[in-house]
């Protein structure tokens, strides 16, 4: 069938929600989202400005949904969006939004901004206009089964090499396990030490878990590229998985959007809830910490901070856990300026780290980051999320900065009790 | 014809000594806002003036203008008007009657002509040919159109004549205008005119036009109502001994609370005072006792044009003129229903678009890549 | 027309006619907003939507951390004229008058000098707004018509107000006409412009409170 423009204003018409028609209604045009943008703070761009990347939808809104734009439509007055604008929206609406969530907590009147991006995402892609490289990954998860083109005996072999290093048996496909462990592609090539890391802590906590060979990958491109056919499919290879390994949980992994592809969106997209629950890793950690079954050593005693990702702290929730967690293991932890629910993005989520052609912006506006980080003087950065650890390291050699990144699992499993 | 008499022929027969003259000069200096050494000027001047003539025509109008005029016991500051005056006619105050009275005016108009003041007091019906009100079967208008041409100036007295006042008040149904508004429409002669309204207007005002007239020969500065400034310069509000309570929030709330016994601001009471220009709070009334808010009520704003129609005397200035409930609650009505109507027919609009969604997948997104 | 004609047009048929454009108009536009409704959230929550909703609604009141330095003018301008606007409104003697033959409630009024100086600083407030939105690029770029229509539908009525009291400009029965008259224009212009957020705002806080509250987020 393709995409077409019609298609892509049918798909803003089916997102306009009561929160959307409000948020439209009560924008005063105050421009202060832009200030809550790294994308505008660090470039001066107004463009830039969150909630002019909706023009697009709030165009149909206003078109389509109230009164006075039935009028203005039917006068003549008005012009309907042209295919011409989306494309010319597209790098607003792909390459210069994280998702991150900054702008909705600065709006004087209450509009949750991001909300409404990742609904005029879904009329973009419905018209076909989205990066290439969010296509293009979508379209390796939707066939390969991972954005990165990572396969299951990829996974098999990290396995393998964990299972050998650690010599412990990792689960696989074990039904009735409490926990089913899916990943991210970055961690599966990128980061692999997640999965020892992951095996020596349930083994140490006797944490019931599994692999499971149908659904490994965590990450959902649907989300990013906001679609909720796609993202449907992709999550739902996780919710058959869990249902038939019959599993308690489903862990989600050093991942921002992954979590909310699973906990907060997957539902919605299957349209009922789960029989099971969604918890983070962090958030795993954290209650094996308080429930006494995660038991460490040693402490990090060099100064370090969090890199809070956005989709797991501001739009996701978990603030204190990874604190909790990294305080058992470091002594020296510092917050950066605007920590938690403040924090400023890597400048890689909502599918930004997937678009090349946003590179060179995303670099720029590390700048934030770069501040935020030279303020401290740290020389360790951890953080919870693969993608913002790929994005923060690329920034950071970009950027001539000489700082390590971690991963919280990893640094808790270095430090577990022998 | 005999020789007319000076006006200071007529004070000394009244027994007005120069002195109580001087005096009555300096107050209508005073109140006219000119510098004290003209009240001597003006003695002097007014002394050797002929009286002026004055044909007085009463229309709709209920003779209060004239009572207020001419309500006086003894030799008052308002009483001296009629010793600036010679009222040639007034229907009311005339002995004759009838065709002896018709004749008076006649008389009066042929031998002053392009001398004397035309004094207005009333407002003029023009619905139905003038009919609502005549006199000896001639319309008011007719009288009017027949006086005017040889008058000098015309004084409209009161606020009927001046504005309209209660004849042209809401539903005006008798089509009754102000002597101003005839001469805007072309329907009498245009000439000097002074408003000096009130219901009644203050009687020294009117001396104080005359003695203007008498003594500099020309007419006083007029404001947009055209009403003399010197007297209509400030509002009743501006002027109020009542008024520091105003500033401090300290109102009356009901005619008998302690706010009222206190003397207190009267505005939540309606008064009107606020929007209405007069000389009432410093000129006063009978003989300079007092006035209606020093007696406790609030002002009326008699003076000002439409004041009839400017909703209850007892409702607050920023009360709504009319009652806003029945609008409010078509409104709110009319605003739901439709809102209704906008919001079913967008959910409508958005059911359809996805019953007609037709599920992405990654297949579209590669043909769309396709040339 | 003179001022008093126009005074008593303003206070009767010219108030009703805004009354009645202002109830359908808002009466049209909150309901066209709120009929298209939001689908249920099976995400099991973590926390209370209606109560983050409720917390937002009165913390988003005050600025997000950081945001007075990166953009004070704004802040303060906004929180000036707001503030300035409404105890102008809500606590002048005659203005309490006017509500409460309207809607049968009264309540204390403030000095008119302390009115006076909140008016003048509220009417100051607004005109750096204005300037501010004409010069600062990101304002200026978003800015359209109907922000500049909003802008003055809320300045007329101060600055109106203010020339009453001091009888400036013309006779005071006039500017009270066109006082009371820039009042209803205001009150028509509330539902054809962006100043339909005096009622959304609530909404959109409240979602916005409720979508992050579910998640544990306050926001």
């Amino acid at each position: 069938m393709g995409t077409s423009l019609e298609r892509g204003i049918q798909g803003f018409i089916e997102q306009v929600d009561r929160p959307t028609a409000s948020f439209f209604e009560s924008c005063v045009r105050c421009g202060m989202c832009a200030h809550a943008c790294l994308f505008y703070t660090e470039t001066g761009d107004p463009k830039y400005t969150p909630i002019y990347k909706l023009e697009p939808l709030r165009r149909v809104w206003e078109r389509e949904y109230t009164l006075f734009g039935r009028i203005k439509k039917w006068l003549g007055l008005s012009k309907p969006v042209t295919e011409a604008e989306l494309k010319e929206w597209e790098p607003l609406v792909y390459d210069s939004c994280t998702l991150c969530g900054r702008c909705s907590l600065m709006c004087p009147v209450g509009n949750d901004i991001v909300y409404m991006v990742r609904r005029a995402r879904e009329g973009m892609v419905a018209a076909g206009v989205a990066p290439d490289g969010l296509k293009q990954a979508a379209t390796r998860a939707v066939k390969i089964g991972s954005p990165m083109g990572v396969q299951l005996p990829a996974l098999k072999t990290q396995i393998a090499k964990a299972e050998k290093e650690t010599g412990l048996a990792i689960p696989f496909d074990k039904e009735g396990a409490e926990y089913l462990m899916v990943l991210s592609s970055a961690e599966i090539i990128e980061f692999s030490e997640i999965i020892p890391a992951a095996a020596r802590i349930f083994h140490a906590a006797g944490v019931s878990w599994t692999f499971s060979s149908d659904a490994f990958e965590a990450t959902n491109s649907g989300i990013q590229i906001g679609s909720s056919d796609i993202a449907t499919e992709l999550v739902s290879r996780i919710v058959r998985a869990a249902e038939r390994l019959k599993v308690k949980y489903v862990i989600s992994p050093e991942c921002g959007h992954a979590y909310t592809a699973l906990r907060w969106e997957g539902p919605n997209l299957i349209g009922r809830p789960y029989p099971f629950k969604v918890i983070h890793i962090v958030e795993l950690l954290d209650e094996l910490r308080a429930a006494g079954r995660l038991k460490t050593e040693g402490m990090e005693d060099e100064k370090l901070t969090f890199h809070d990702p956005c989709q797991l702290v501001r739009r996701g929730g978990v603030v204190e856990p990874p604190r909790n967690v990294l305080k058992m293991v470091a002594s020296n932890f510092v917050e950066m300026e605007d920590p938690g629910t403040l924090n400023w993005c890597c400048g890689g989520g909502g599918g930004v780290s997937s678009n090349e052609r946003a590179d060179e912006l995303r670099l720029k506006v590390f700048s934030r980051k770069k501040t935020q980080l030279d303020q401290l003087g740290v020389r360790t950065l951890v953080t919870a999320c693969s993608n913002c650890r790929d994005m923060l390291e690329d920034g950071l050699e970009h950027h001539r900065m000489d700082i390590k990144v971690v991963g919280l699992t990893e640094m808790v499993a270095e430090h577990l009790k022998q | 014809m005999h020789e007319p008499e000076t006006l200071g022929d007529v004070l000394a027969k009244r027994g007005v000594s120069r002195r109580g003259f001087l005096k009555y000069c300096a107050t209508l200096a005073s109140l006219m806002a000119l510098p004290p050494s003209v009240a001597a000027q003006m003695a002097d001047k007014l002394t050797r003036a002929t009286r002026q003539s004055v044909i007085y025509l009463s229309f709709q109008e209920c003779t209060g203008c004239l009572e207020s005029l001419s309500r006086t016991h003894s030799p008052t500051l308002e009483g001296l008007l009629f010793d600036l005056i010679s009222l040639d006619y007034q229907e009311t105050l005339l002995a004759a009657a009838g065709h002896a009275a018709e004749e008076a005016r006649a008389n009066a108009m042929r031998a002053n002509s392009g001398k004397f003041v035309l004094m207005v007091d009333g407002a003029i019906p023009l619905k139905d040919g003038g009919v609502y009100s005549t006199i000896a079967g001639r319309t008011n208008i007719e009288i009017l159109k027949e006086a005017v041409p040889h008058a000098a100036a015309v004084i409209a007295v009161g606020t009927c004549s001046s504005f309209g006042g209660l004849p042209h008040a809401n539903p005006n149904p008798t089509g009754a205008v102000s002597v101003g508004t005839l001469m805007e429409k072309g329907l009498i002669e245009r000439k000097p005119l002074i408003n000096v309204s009130g219901c009644p207007p203050i009687p020294v005002v009117i001396s104080g036009v005359v003695a203007h007239f008498l003594t500099l020969g020309t007419l006083p500065e007029l404001d947009g109502y055209g009403r003399p400034k010197v007297f209509f310069g400030d509002t009743i509000h501006d002027r109020c001994y009542r008024r520091p309570f105003y500033d401090q929030g300290k109102f009356a709330k009901t005619f008998d609370d302690e706010g009222a016994r206190n003397g207190w601001c009267l505005y939540e009471l309606g008064c009107k005072g606020p929007t209405t220009y007069n000389a009432c709070a410093t000129a006063k009334w009978n003989g300079g006792v007092s006035f209606p808010i020093e007696s406790g009520h609030g002002c009326l704003g008699c003076s000002e044009p439409d004041f009839w129609d400017a909703g209850s005397f007892y409702a607050p200035l920023p009360a709504p003129r009319a009652p806003l409930s029945a609008a409010a609650g078509a409104a709110i009505a009319v605003g739901v229903a439709a809102g209704a109507a906008v919001g079913l027919a967008g959910l409508y609009k958005r059911k359809k678009a996805q019953q007609a969604h037709t599920k992405l997948t990654v297949d579209d997104l590669e043909t769309e890549k396709k040339p | 027309m003179t001022g008093v004609e126009l005074l008593n047009w303003a206070r009767g048929p010219g108030l009703q006619i805004a009354l009645v454009v202002f109830i359908v108009g808002v009466a049209i536009r909150f309901i066209e907003m709120w009929l298209l409704g939001k689908s249920p959230d099976f995400a099991e929550a973590r926390g209370s939507a209606a109560a983050g909703g409720w917390r937002t609604l009165f913390t988003r009141s005050l600025p997000m951390p950081g945001a007075l330095k990166r953009a004070p003018l704004v802040f303060l301008g906004g929180y000036v004229f707001h503030i300035g606007f409404f105890i102008t409104f809500l606590f002048y003697a005659p203005h309490i008058l006017f509500l409460r033959a309207v809607t049968g409630f009264s309540w204390p009024a403030l000095p008119a000098y302390l009115i006076d100086v909140i008016g003048l600083v509220s009417i100051a407030a607004l005109v750096a707004v204005l300037v501010h939105r004409l010069t600062d690029p990101v304002r200026r770029f978003l800015s359209r018509t109907g922000d500049y229509v909003a802008w003055a539908a809320t300045f007329l009525p101060l600055l109106t107000g203010y020339f009453a009291y001091h009888r400036l400009v013309t006779d005071y029965t006039t500017m009270l006409a066109l006082h009371v008259l820039s009042f209803e224009l205001l009150l028509v212009l509330i539902p054809l412009t962006k100043l339909m957020h005096t009622f959304t705002f609530a909404v959109s806080r409240w979602y916005n409170g409720a979508i992050a509250g579910r998640k544990g987020v306050k926001v």
